[in-house]
């Protein structure tokens, strides 16, 4: 179970970038964040991660407090990072460098067999097209089976048919051993395909705004009607986040209204 | 269908026209490079031949040719290059473990680069022969002196070269170091070391540059063998050739530690992104 509790983010330079999260993501549970720029969404992933400490309040999973990278927290970030010096497996295999040769060995081969990159298991990172590096980076954070796995727009520099494949494949991968997703994205057709649950977030200071279910059977089509019906519920709260003018009060309401929803 | 067939087929023969214009330009390139020394060389022999000049001042290949022979008949060629590259060698470990150390300490620590920085970069605008006479008196007028000379040389392109490398080195690559939990020793190991290695290189390289330029600088100092001895011989006896001779050597020696230098790198940076490579 991960759990942010009141957690604000503060930068030394006294830009509040978060505020006030308060957040319950339960095992194997996928959630998405959408909102516009600047709402904080990607600050929030990073102190999940334990690269960044919130400023106030606390995360915690399993009841251990997040404050430095952790174990059972992996992240796939926007763009690829794999190491330039090290061949796709070598990249692969970067977090198990304290494990047996063969044990490791396997488990890459195996990750690499998953995500479909097993012929290029001795490629360079440079000699990959985006999708596939960004294959890659996915294989790295999963073949640690971490419990949580935090995706900062994983997609987005891809095109839209790597796009969509990609989120397709990601969904397969986690059903391999069902992992805790906490998925950052501002594509809304993205947030609507993943996500058991979609958290809108509003900037300045970065707050939960709204919070929508996604409870449609999968696989889902993003053709069918219902799938639109919950698309437009989160055009329709972005709107609502970025264009509405919120007096103090009713910012107050809009965040305690998001929070009773799962205090 | 026709505009497939084509494709198809240009897509076919391009692999096998790509290996083959890659062998010849293999081949072509060292030779390129020899077209214009011994193009010049060849002109210069049969002016001399011809009787467009005496050749005293700058001697004929047919001559240097002789002086070499003669110099290595006598073991003097041998002592020279020997007595050189040992100087060159050490003043070059010297420099490059010196330069490494300190680049890497101000690179690594905000606080040492504004304590020693300045400092460094201030002796690093004194023109290195501006050294020899306090090196001299220090160090006495032998080995020392001319191997802490070189040293001075090789020891700022490293030192400049590990502390940029160190501070370029990029703050994403380094986050997969700590979201993995490496420990420091490991995220030097296996993040900072291999990220810095291609700039390093290149520093060693300048170093080693600037190293064959103060041997000689060092030689000059009053040295009793060396090629830069062979130098200063040759212009107090009248011998341009026994000069030539020595230049060619310095240019041999530099260019072959070069290659030796860039082709022991070569195998650890297979990995970089480049346009071209030589």
């Amino acid at each position: 179970m991960l759990v942010l509790e009141n957690v604000g983010k503060t930068y030394p330079n006294g830009v509040r970038a978060l505020d006030g999260i308060g957040i319950d993501v339960s095992l194997g549970e996928i959630v998405v964040v959408v909102g516009g720029s600047g709402c904080g969404k990607s600050t929030l992933l990073r102190l999940v991660s334990g690269l960044d400490r919130p400023s106030q309040g606390a995360i915690r999973l399993d009841g251990t407090r997040i404050i430095e990278p952790h174990e059972k927290i992996g992240i796939v970030f926007q763009e690829p990072r794999l190491l330039p010096w090290l061949n796709v497996a070598g990249n692969v295999g970067f977090g198990l460098e304290d494990r047996p040769r063969q044990e490791r060995a396997t488990r890459v081969a195996k990750q690499l067999q998953r995500v479909g990159l097993h012929e290029k298991a001795n490629v360079w990172p440079r000699e990959l097209s985006g999708g596939q590096a960004q294959r890659a980076a996915l294989a790295r954070a999963l073949v640690t089976r971490p419990e949580v796995l935090l995706l900062d727009e994983p997609f987005s520099a891809l095109d839209a048919f790597t796009r969509a494949d990609l989120q397709d494949h990601l969904l397969d991968l986690w059903a391999d051993f069902k992992p805790t997703l906490v998925v950052v994205t501002h594509d809304v057709d993205e947030a609507v395909v993943l996500a058991d649950r979609i958290l809108v977030m509003r900037p300045h200071p970065g707050r939960v705004f709204a919070e929508i279910a996604a409870d449609l059977p999968r696989p889902r089509d993003r053709q069918s009607a219902a799938f639109d019906a919950v698309k437009r519920r989160v055009l329709n709260a972005l709107d609502r986040s970025l264009e509405r003018p919120v007096a103090a009060g009713e910012e107050d309401v809009g965040a305690h209204a998001g929070a009773a929803l799962w205090w | 269908m026709s505009l497939v067939t084509v494709t198809v087929t240009a897509e076919g023969s391009a692999p096998a026209r790509q290996a083959s214009s890659d062998r010849l330009a293999r081949l072509a390139r060292p030779a390129i490079g020899l077209l214009l020394p011994v193009g010049a060389a060849i002109l210069w022999e049969i002016a001399v031949r011809i009787g467009l000049s005496d050749g005293r001042l700058l001697p004929p290949p047919s001559r240097l040719f002789e002086e070499f022979a003669e110099l290595a008949r006598a073991g003097e060629l041998q002592r020279h290059v020997v007595a050189t590259l040992t100087r060159m060698a050490a003043g070059f470990i010297a420099g490059t473990v010196a330069g490494t150390v300190l680049g890497a300490i101000s690179g690594y620590s905000g606080l040492a680069r504004r304590l020693i920085d300045p400092t460094l970069q201030g002796l690093r605008a004194v023109p290195s022969i501006a050294w020899i006479p306090l090196f001299i008196l220090w160090l006495g007028i032998f080995e020392t002196s001319k191997v802490a000379l070189i040293a001075v040389g090789v020891f700022f392109p490293v030192y400049l070269g590990v502390m940029a490398a160190i501070l370029s080195v990029d703050r994403k690559i380094v986050e997969v170091g700590r979201v993995f939990r490496l420990s420091p020793t490991a995220m030097v190991r296996r993040i900072l070391l291999p990220a810095v290695l291609p700039a390093y290189v290149v520093s060693l390289r300048a170093g080693m540059g600037l190293g064959w330029m103060f041997v000689i600088a060092a030689e000059f100092m009053g040295a009793s063998e060396g090629l830069g001895y062979l130098l200063i011989d040759g212009q107090q006896l009248g011998k341009p050739a026994e000069i030539v001779a020595a230049i060619v050597a310095f240019a041999v020696l530099g260019k072959l530690s070069d290659a030796i230098l860039a082709a022991a790198a070569a195998p650890f940076l297979r990995w970089e992104d480049v346009v071209s490579r030589d």
